[in-house]
């Protein structure tokens, strides 16, 4: 493990050699995602408003363009090969919903755009140090107090306790190595240690995904609290645009009046169209689609994935949905009521 | 005031006034109260929640709500009857079935100004004299309940209801003084470029969530432009940001002259755009080139949009 106590030295070293994304307090007090320059200051939230996953999977990017010229189509390529970037504060959560999307962009048929920013990202991990009342990664077995990532970073008393966990952490830490020391874990435990403590208080400390899991389809979809729960969901897409593990998109075309723009954006399956296929929509009430998605991270997505949830509990759509409708009022529900 | 409404509830739902109470449950935490049906004595006995939290406007369900079978009790602060009155107007909202309960509303609280105020880990909120005691698992503190009061409520139009079957509590007046045009003024002195810089810098946090839409109580078109793909301009998210930008603007135009000024966009906004703005702006502007109209106030009065008169200002 590595000390670092000058972090702004830190960041300037890395700015320059590639660019470094981190979390910034923006004009309405939210923390963002913003590239480093000289005399940016790192916010000190716990997250950011949106998740991580805007850096490999953003809301929009052109696939490809067409070009008309009377009866000729030229078809553009735009894809190129992005550029080497680091990403530091990231949380456990988030840092776990990388895994989530790579099961889902980096299985046959590899997803060529996405790949191509996870080869060229690194990510620098923050070990949490006061979590909020809505957070709840441990249901989910993430350690908030040891996040993965290509470097994991700890804030300590005097400092910043480093260790590279992959090729490319060990290949960050070497080009700033004059600005580390050796040391050993013993702050590191300290530090783990008093979250710990601090994780047992939480209000949603105790909740588990008893109730839920792989292969419940049969005794969770016509469950009648579904009914209830989703009745006054106002079908917005605010849970699934803030969520870090949300994966679904839509493609569509722009008309630029002289081409296409042919480009893909976040799509959500709280939304009346999702889906649409010739015949119509295969889920036509707001209790289908609102099951949907939480049947997708609870179930289905742990179904296909040896029994790993599509849910971090980073606590996002906790703190963002208009009704404040959310999937741990979900879990609970469910779990309650079992075996009908 | 829980305790009143909880009681009325449960002698008209007992009484067969109504069969069916719209009101909030209770979440997880003090603040997160979620709205909800409740069929049952034993429902609202066991799940009913009134406090500073309760801030959502619950007109819209009534769309939905008044269409089934019974009659309906609505919970109804005085800012949400002017949206309630609009829908009556525009026969969204069947008024037979529902029956109004008006509740006298001090201004409520949100919960992101506890949040900025460094509160993290709120196990508990508990109000008394004007001071909230928030405990957390770092410490408790207090606040004043001014200072964590939501911004529609600081620029309360009016804390009249405009129709009700009975009330729970005072009913109150339309506040003139309220200032709610202050911010608008700011942005009509600006010069243009000052302005677009602005609001492509507010729209450009903009997640195209649709919660600004999908919770107005003004947005009941039985089929959005915006979800239609026939129409040339359905968007999740555009390729070109000013594109998507042009959401917002298209959407208040759409709700001019019936925006009520409820302020629900500007809530629900996870990103804190303040788009309650642009409404204003088309409020102030037709007070000024038609005289005075607040939506809602009146549901036979006629929109300022919807009438042609001789006189009207061409431009």
């Amino acid at each position: 493990m590595k000390k670092l106590t000058n972090l702004n030295a830190f960041f300037a070293a890395i700015a320059a050699k590639q660019a470094l994304y981190l979390p910034v307090d923006n004009s309405v007090g939210k923390a963002e995602y913003k590239k480093w320059q000289d005399g940016t200051v790192y916010s000190s939230a716990l997250n950011t408003a949106r998740s991580a996953k805007d850096f490999f999977f953003p809301q929009t990017e052109n696939l490809m363009e067409f070009k008309m010229e009377g009866k000729k189509i030229d078809v553009i390529d735009t894809r190129e090969e992005c550029e080497d970037f680091v990403i530091f504060g990231v949380r456990a959560c988030d840092a776990a919903s990388f895994d989530i999307l790579d099961r889902v962009y980096l299985v046959d048929p590899v997803d060529s755009y996405y790949k191509n920013r996870r080869e060229h990202g690194t990510v620098v991990t923050l070990a949490c140090n006061r979590p909020a009342e809505t957070c709840f990664c441990g249901a989910f077995g993430i350690d908030a107090g040891n996040p993965l990532g290509d470097v994991t970073a700890w804030k300590v008393e005097d400092g910043y306790v480093l260790r590279a966990n992959t090729e490319k952490g060990e290949a960050l830490l070497a080009c700033v190595a004059d600005l580390l020391t050796d040391t050993d874990d013993a702050a590191v435990k300290k530090e783990q240690e008093k979250l710990r403590a601090i994780m047992a208080k939480l209000p949603l400390a105790n909740l588990t995904t008893d109730g839920v899991g792989e292969g419940l389809t049969k005794e969770l979809f016509d469950r009648p609290e579904w009914a209830a729960l989703s009745e006054s969901c106002i079908g917005c897409g605010t849970c699934t645009f803030v969520c870090p593990t949300c994966q679904c998109y839509d493609i569509r075309d722009f008309d630029t009046g002289h081409g296409i723009q042919r480009f893909r954006c976040w799509d959500s399956c709280m939304y009346s169209d999702f889906t649409k296929m010739a015949h119509g929509n295969p889920r036509v009430s707001q209790l289908e689609r609102f099951r949907q998605r939480f049947m997708h991270k609870l179930v289905y997505f742990p179904d296909n994935n040896d029994g790993i949830f599509g849910c971090v509990g980073c606590g996002r759509c906790l703190a963002s949905c208009p009704i404040s409708m959310n999937i741990v009022k979900v879990m609970k529900t469910l779990a309650k009521g079992g075996n009908q | 005031m829980q305790a009143m409404m909880e009681k009325r509830a449960i002698e008209l739902l007992e009484n067969g006034t109504v069969n069916r109470v719209l009101g909030w449950s209770a979440g997880e935490f003090p603040y997160d109260m979620t709205p909800a049906v409740f069929e049952s004595v034993e429902e609202l006995q066991n799940n009913f929640v009134y406090n500073d939290f309760c801030g959502a406007n619950l007109s819209k369900y009534l769309i939905k709500e008044s269409r089934k079978e019974g009659k309906i009790l609505v919970f109804l602060k005085p800012c949400d009857t002017y949206s309630f009155n609009q829908l009556i107007a525009e026969h969204r909202v069947i008024r037979e079935n529902v029956y109004v309960i008006g509740i006298e509303c001090f201004g409520k609280v949100d919960v992101e100004k506890l949040k900025a105020m460094g509160l993290s880990g709120i196990t508990g909120i508990i109000a008394k004299n004007g001071i909230y005691t928030v405990e957390t698992i770092y410490g408790n503190k207090e606040v004043k309940m001014a200072d964590a009061m939501a911004e529609r409520c600081l620029s309360c139009k009016s804390k009249k209801h405009v129709v009700y079957d009975e009330l729970i509590g005072e009913d109150g007046e339309v506040v003139d003084d309220c200032n709610r045009f202050d911010m608008v003024e700011k942005l009509e002195a600006m010069t243009p470029d000052e302005r677009f810089a602005f609001w492509r810098g507010e729209l450009s946090r903009c997640i195209r969530c649709n919660a600004c839409r999908n919770v107005c109580p003004a947005c009941t078109c039985e089929h959005c432009v915006f979800d239609n793909p026939n129409s040339g301009i359905a968007q999740k998210a555009a390729v070109n940001s000013f594109e998507e930008n042009m959401f917002h603007i298209i959407r208040a135009f759409h709700v001019a002259g019936r925006c009520t000024d409820c302020g629900e966009c500007s809530r629900v906004c996870p990103q804190n755009i303040p788009l309650h703005l642009l409404n204003r702006k088309f409020i102030k502007d037709m007070n000024e080139f038609y005289g005075e109209y607040q939506a809602g106030e009146d549901p036979n009065a006629k929109p300022p949009l919807g009438t042609f008169r001789t006189g009207d200002r061409e431009a």
